[in-house]
């Protein structure tokens, strides 16, 4: 039931800030930030639990919630989390409550709202976590749709209707495909058990033909690396980004994109463990081309949050490449690059949020010398700059180092055209910092350096991404039951023959 | 075949007898007393207890009344619902027609006498009173479109409507003498044997007029030309009407009457309806993407809709009457509960069919900008809506029989539909809309409105009980 808690709580909270707004704008930030803790204390309890408990080596549920919900599908609210879950919903409260912190003076308008709509976000995507049913995991994908477009839309930047429309348009679309996808198996599973059933424990070991396999697994990883997002599906990114608020910027790049390398971790690699071998090595290309893509068109911007917003398509091109390296190490490599890139990522965005707070605009050309007026802010996009390149002792560093590892061992070739990727990052990086924040002053008048409470969400954030750096065993040491589990088949040229003479027939109808 | 009607077919004709006797006290209540509030109250009264009484119907598969009707669980699920839209529209309809001048107590029986006809459609199983039911229900939507004499559009809406009816009737008409001619018999049972069987020339091309009349009544493609006018012209309670109840009892009917039909094996039928639904579908939402006007924007929203719908008839087995009696509920739902919101948000003047009408109200009037939301989030299918759940299992229905062009077209016009819908709600919370004043909603459109989105949300977040009922019911019906 701790599970359902941690959904129903934000989800509540939410709703209180959204009724306290109507008499005084405090209200819901506290109340939010109040369901956010709560939450959080859950998420402890559970996480001394992992350290203790004997179930975590045996790679079984932490913990585990089945209900009922519509039995005539076959439907049940099916709830569980293993290491993989559990870090990522850490993620997801530190960023949440985050994201309220950095909104603190950012949001006048509509108060109450935009908290509900956060909440809300918030809840879907801790829903999108912890579902083990794929019915419910559907529903949680695309409850965290349209707070989100709303998000962006009132409350966003200049271009916000347009932006907020091509988010939608995108990963609905992509949704769709999964939606066919996923009662696709439904069917299959019928037509070969006689049960109607959407829960994942079920439908796992479901014996598909190679050619529907193919398909079916495709409609899913549509819908994911849209959300990752993959080039070249990934047009919707810098808008949506670029134009929400800071807060908005933080769940999109923090979490809501690793929503999607979570689904394929959690349901590509698991529910077709023979045909996603096959199509592995032209992921890894995508992934390759979206590293360096994304790196070359991040430094070819002049605004700060677009620039930012491109360098997230990069990155997650990592954890594309780490999962689709198919190895523990590479795995291992792509969660903890969710991890810290949510941190560093966020961490920027909230940084340009402040200075566009204060400067009025988001354009570097505008900027420059600001080092000199504002130092504590300029050293903290500094540190956090040289987290994005990947400098040792920030966990951005652990990660690219086990993902380029894992790829290395797979193909040497991928791995040395990835690491190109590095040298690009650290340009745009730096080229950012240089231009913003050193050099000439472009700008006039005096701005105010980081409050005491802008402080504190950066001192966290700081914490956060050198204890991934320094101390990586731990959330190794939790996510590695799930990832050890996997069973990686090479691909061979003949595998689709060889497969064809097994049980699985094409029994799609 | 027995034509006398005994005792226990009077009862199972109970609702039919209560529409038809309240239609006559509305009537004599207005020659005695003309009362606008007081009419309501009768109509209400005469709603209710229609569908009160089918608790007390004694509904069986083989109930047949003479030829005519068969008074089974599937009709009985059609009543249902054709009394509850109806009494959703007498709700808004009065807090629309309060602010109105004019004689407004004779639109109340023109609603009680469609509901009569759309109720023989939802129950008729020959052709008599499959002719009977369109004509009783045609005639009253004549009037109601063009009930707003004051307005030219209203008129024009009014006309248009008579003429293309008119002529559906015409089709429908020579369509049954053809298949008559052939069968000769009007029984939906009998022609449907003779369909399964190979039919001759002159019953496949009856079954083609007669599907080119349904087609008209219920707006799909190509015969969807009178739906946007139609819709944009007749005031905003009739529109949902149109849009519910009669377009609802028109595909219950051709439910029962291709159902009954091996429409697989009839192969021309086949490839009719997959013809008429993806076009449907298709032109729907492209055209929907060109309007201004949100009423348009709706016509051709509910053109796409049917063509959904008609992704169940296409599909075999028994999610196919699960499937529609299900998505028939969400529809209505979800188009009363849109429709209510442009009925009350409608002036003396003019209805509220500029988007412009519709913008920055999420800030003016929260509360109705949330119900707004929360349907057309259902039209286009997201979570947490009825909508969602209906378009979830028609796409279920159709992957379980193999239609997968269909789906497919499906899923791509629910992307497609997306951008109409969302510049909508973009609409209602956008920041700068006028400041406007605001007049109070009456208490039976707020009651109306509160009721549909409560049911919406139910529909939506916990349909395991509704989804039962509609299975138990449907499991006795054919």
């Amino acid at each position: 039931m701790i599970l359902a808690w941690l959904i129903i709580i934000p989800l509540a909270g939410g709703v209180a800030a959204w009724a306290a707004g109507r008499k005084d704008g405090h209200w819901p930030r506290r109340l939010s930030l109040a369901a956010l803790l709560i939450d959080a204390v859950l998420f402890v309890v559970i996480w001394r639990d992992a350290a203790t408990e004997p179930a975590l080596a045996r790679g079984t549920w932490l913990a585990e919630l089945h209900l009922n919900w519509i039995p005539q599908f076959g439907i049940g609210i099916h709830l569980a989390m293993d290491g993989l879950s559990l870090v990522l919903v850490g993620l997801t409260l530190f960023l949440g409550m985050l994201s309220i912190l950095c909104s603190w003076t950012e949001i006048r308008d509509r108060i109450g709202f935009f908290h509900a709509n956060v909440m809300a976000i918030l809840a879907g995507i801790l829903g999108v976590f912890l579902s083990l049913d794929l019915f419910l995991f559907y529903f949680f994908w695309e409850l965290m749709l349209v707070p989100m477009y709303f998000l962006i839309a009132i409350w966003g930047h200049e271009n916000r209707q347009y932006a907020s429309l091509k988010f939608f348009i995108f990963t609905q679309a992509g949704g769709l495909f999964m939606l066919l996808s996923i009662l696709a198996l439904y069917f299959i599973h019928h037509a070969g058990t006689g049960v109607y059933t959407f829960d994942y424990s079920l439908l796992l070991g479901t014996p598909l033909a190679p050619m529907t396999s193919l398909l079916v697994m495709l409609g899913f990883l549509i819908s994911f690396v849209v959300k990752l997002p993959m080039v070249p599906f990934h047009p919707w990114l810098p808008d949506a980004h670029t134009e929400a608020p800071t807060a908005g910027s933080v769940i999109l790049a923090g979490l809501l994109l690793k929503t999607g390398a979570y689904g394929i971790i959690r349901f590509v690699l698991p529910l077709f463990p023979l045909t996603a071998p096959v199509i592995a090595p032209a992921m890894q290309a995508f992934a390759v081309i979206g590293i360096l893509y994304g790196a070359l068109l991040s430094f070819a911007q002049t605004d700060l949050k677009r620039l930012v917003a491109y360098t997230s398509v990069s990155h997650m091109g990592f954890v594309l490449l780490g999962i689709f390296a198919m190895n523990t190490t590479s795995l291992q490599g792509a969660v903890m690059q969710m991890l810290a890139h949510g941190v560093s990522t966020g961490a920027l965005f909230i940084l340009v949020g402040l200075v566009q707070e204060r400067m009025h605009t988001r354009d570097m050309e505008r900027m420059g010398g600001l080092w000199s007026a504002v130092p504590r802010l300029s050293g903290m996009a500094l540190v956090f700059g040289l987290a994005a390149l990947g400098l040792p002792g920030f966990g951005n560093f652990v990660a690219e180092f086990l993902v380029l590892l894992g790829t290395y061992r797979m193909s040497p070739a991928t791995a040395a055209i990835a690491a190109a990727g590095l040298v690009l990052s650290a340009v745009y990086a730096l080229w950012m910092v240089q231009r913003a924040f050193q050099g000439n002053r472009r700008w006039s008048g005096s701005l105010p350096d980081l409050s005491l409470r802008e402080t504190g969400i950066m001192a966290l954030l700081v914490i956060a991404i050198f204890w991934l750096g320094l101390y990586p065993g731990r959330v190794l040491d939790i996510t590695r039951p799930l990832v050890s589990t996997m069973q990686f088949i090479p691909p061979s040229a003949n595998q689709l023959d060889a497969r064809t003479g097994g049980p699985a027939h094409d029994r799609m109808p | 075949m027995n034509t006398a009607i005994s005792i226990s077919g009077l009862k199972a004709l109970l609702p039919f007898l209560i529409m038809t006797a309240a239609a006559m006290v509305v009537m004599l209540g207005i020659a005695f007393r003309r009362d606008h509030r007081f009419t309501v109250l009768l109509t209400l009264a005469g709603l209710a207890l229609g569908g009160g009484s089918l608790v007390f119907t004694p509904f069986a598969p083989d109930r047949y009344v003479t030829t005519l009707v068969l008074v089974d669980a599937f009709a009985g699920y059609y009543l249902a619902l054709l009394f509850a839209a109806a009494f959703a529209v007498v709700c808004l309809s009065y807090s629309y027609l309060e602010i109105q001048g004019g004689h407004r107590e004779e639109y109340y029986l023109l609603v009680l006498l469609a509901v009569l006809g759309a109720a023989v459609l939802a129950a008729a199983t020959h052709f008599a009173s499959f002719f009977l039911g369109i004509e009783i229900l045609s005639v009253s939507l004549y009037g109601l479109t063009a009930y707003q004499r004051h307005r030219d559009q209203s008129v024009e809406a009014g006309v248009k409507y008579l003429i293309l009816a008119a002529v559906s009737s015409a089709f429908i008409l020579f369509g049954m003498a053809l298949v008559y001619a052939e069968v000769g018999s009007m029984e939906f049972a009998r022609i449907a044997i003779r369909a399964g069987a190979a039919g001759g020339a002159l019953l496949g091309t009856g079954l083609v007029l007669i599907i080119v009349g349904l087609g008209f009544k219920l707006a799909v493609v190509p015969f969807h030309l009178w739906t946007p006018d139609v819709y944009e012209g007749a005031p905003a309670p009739v529109t949902a009407f149109i849009a519910t109840v009669s377009k609802g009892a028109v595909f219950a009917l051709v439910l029962r009457f291709f159902g009954n039909m091996d429409i697989r094996v009839g192969g021309a039928l086949f490839l009719i309806f997959t013809i008429i639904a993806v076009a449907s579908m298709f032109f729907g939402n492209l055209l929907a993407l060109m309007q201004q006007n949100v009423k348009r924007v709706l016509a051709y929203s509910s053109i796409s809709h049917i063509g959904y719908l008609l992704v169940t008839l296409l599909a075999a087995g028994p999610l196919r009457l699960n499937a529609s009696a299900f998505y028939l509920a969400a529809y209505f739902v979800t188009t009363l509960g849109v429709f209510g919101v442009v009925t009350v948000l409608s002036t003396r003047d003019r209805d509220a069919d500029k988007l412009d009408d519709y913008r920055g109200l999420a800030w003016r009037r929260p509360w109705l900008a949330g119900v707004f939301t929360a349907m057309l989030l259902s039209l286009a299918g997201i979570p947490l809506t009825a909508g969602f759940i209906a378009k979830f299992y028609l796409v279920a229905a159709g992957i379980g029989s193999a239609l997968w062009l269909l789906v497919i077209v499906l899923i791509v016009n629910s992307a497609i539909g997306l951008f109409y819908y969302l510049r909508i709600i973009g609409a209602v919370y956008s920041m700068d809309g006028p400041p406007g004043p605001s007049m109070p909603i009456s208490l039976s459109g707020s009651a109306a409105l509160g009721g549909l989105t409560l049911a919406l949300l139910w529909l939506g977040i916990y349909p395991g009980p509704f989804l039962a009922l509609i299975g138990s019911l449907m499991q006795t019906a054919h």
